[in-house]
């Protein structure tokens, strides 16, 4: 059997739902993940030791195991316990939680990284320990925090193409779905293959973009 | 928890660890031996030979592993390739790890001082002995984190070959949850052999790293 394009054009319509769909994955988890990634990163610098551990061993658990796995455990372990949620949810939840853990791992560092210096000073000029943390800390965290935490969003893009073992109508799955009809796998995968690139391209020129006017407050 | 059925199901899922642990390392001698290829491409100085190092590198890390194994997998038989599912799994891993271990090598030998390759030259080496009595073996000692942090993410990608029916540990897990309707048990000892080896590893990587490391 040898390589057919042509029908690729007609299932265009199809390909686009599924593009639709893994964005539509992509923000929502990639917002669970800033937030979350947020809380843990405070909770580990902040909170009392009680809060910490089950933190600690929540982003343990999560960096030894892979994504696949813990999608796998959110889906059926959600439903074992009485909570039946689409597998769209699943997958945002799955996907946002994995890459909060990587997220507090870059925001405490840039927290830290921060010079003492300029905690010690604005606490000497009279500001308030939240006034520092808000107006002397937070922006020199954010410059370097930037970059690694765009990778991260990178990598949740090309990781959200895992959720379509639960499912989800993202791009993979509407690839398969046209080749169930067509039987042309080959095709069809590199037409999705195709399609996550393009948007692979237009988020790293995105992340340029924010990249630049956060250095240019420098 | 089920601890009986865990202490039943225990062995099929040790059994896969191997797997798991057989794919990673295999794989991981491909994406190196890629990797090393694909940097020396990326700083070879003839230009189509940058663009093609340059092309590896931005399709590959510019698309999801997972469409890349089935490409190679379900698409192969298509274009002539017919591969048995591990064979795929390595290939598919390896290839795609290699890419990224090109930027990581890449990077290790750029960030070898120039003055070192200058002072070397000067001293009379050839081009290729500077390469590989001076530059190389600094760069290899760079090298050791980022190829480390390359290798963790090996192992924990290892998991998508599950989804061509690779019978490793996430397989595992996922057909018992399947049969037993028991996710948490199954997830808990899988996670606990994925530790086992994710952490083994990047013990391994660290004493490496301190041993060899220049500060």
């Amino acid at each position: 059997m040898g390589l057919d394009f042509s029908a690729v054009p007609d299932y265009a319509g199809f390909l686009w739902l599924g593009v639709i769909w893994t964005t539509v994955l992509t923000v929502c988890a990639a917002t669970l993940s800033f937030f979350a990634g947020i809380a843990f990163a405070l909770i580990t610098l902040y909170a009392p030791r009680p809060v910490i551990y089950p933190v600690r061993f929540f982003a343990w658990l999560f960096m030894g195991t892979p994504l696949l796995l813990q999608l796998y455990l959110i889906y059926f372990g959600l439903s074992q316990i009485g909570i039946h949620v689409p597998a769209l949810i699943a997958g945002i939840i799955g996907l946002g939680l994995h890459f909060a853990v990587y997220n507090a791992d870059i925001i405490r560092a840039g927290i830290v990284a921060v010079d003492p210096g300029q905690h010690e000073g604005s606490r000497s000029l009279g500001l308030s320990r939240l006034q520092t943390f808000r107006y002397v800390i937070v922006p020199q965290a954010v410059r370097s925090v930037t970059p690694p935490l765009g990778n991260n969003l990178i990598a949740l893009l090309k990781d959200s193409a895992l959720v379509s073992v639960l499912g989800v109508a993202e791009l993979v799955h509407a690839a398969q779905l046209a080749i169930s009809e067509t039987y042309r796998p080959f095709e069809f995968y590199i037409a999705a293959a195709v399609l996550y690139y393009a948007l692979n391209i237009l988020l790293e020129s995105a992340l340029r973009f924010v990249e630049r006017k956060v250095e240019a407050t420098r | 928890m089920d601890f009986d059925l865990m202490l039943r199901v225990a062995p099929f899922f040790v059994e896969a660890a191997w797997i798991t642990v057989l794919i990673s390392v295999l794989s991981l001698a491909l994406g190196l031996v890629m990797g090393a290829l694909g940097a020396g491409l990326r700083l070879s100085s003839a230009t189509p030979l940058r663009w093609i190092g340059s092309a590896y590198v931005s399709i590959f890390r510019g698309t999801p592993a997972l469409i890349q194994l089935f490409v190679l997998y379900f698409g192969g038989p298509q274009v002539g390739i017919h591969l048995d599912p591990f064979e795929a799994g390595v290939i598919g891993l390896g290839v795609n790890i290699g890419a990224y271990m090109t930027e990581s090598i890449r990077g290790a030998i750029l960030a070898v001082d120039r003055g070192q390759r200058e002072a070397a030259r000067t001293l009379g080496l050839s081009r290729s002995q500077a390469l590989s009595k001076v530059t190389l073996p600094q760069a290899a000692r760079l090298m050791i984190r980022p190829l480390g942090v390359n290798s963790v993410a090996l192992i924990k990608g290892s998991a998508l070959v599950s989804t061509i029916s690779v019978v490793e540990l996430t397989y595992t897990a996922q057909r018992f949850i399947g049969s037993t309707y028991k996710p948490f048990e199954m997830f808990a000892i899988a996670a606990v052999l994925y530790m086992i080896v994710v952490y083994g590893a990047a013990r391994v990587i660290a004493y490496l790293d301190a041993r060899y490391a220049i500060e």
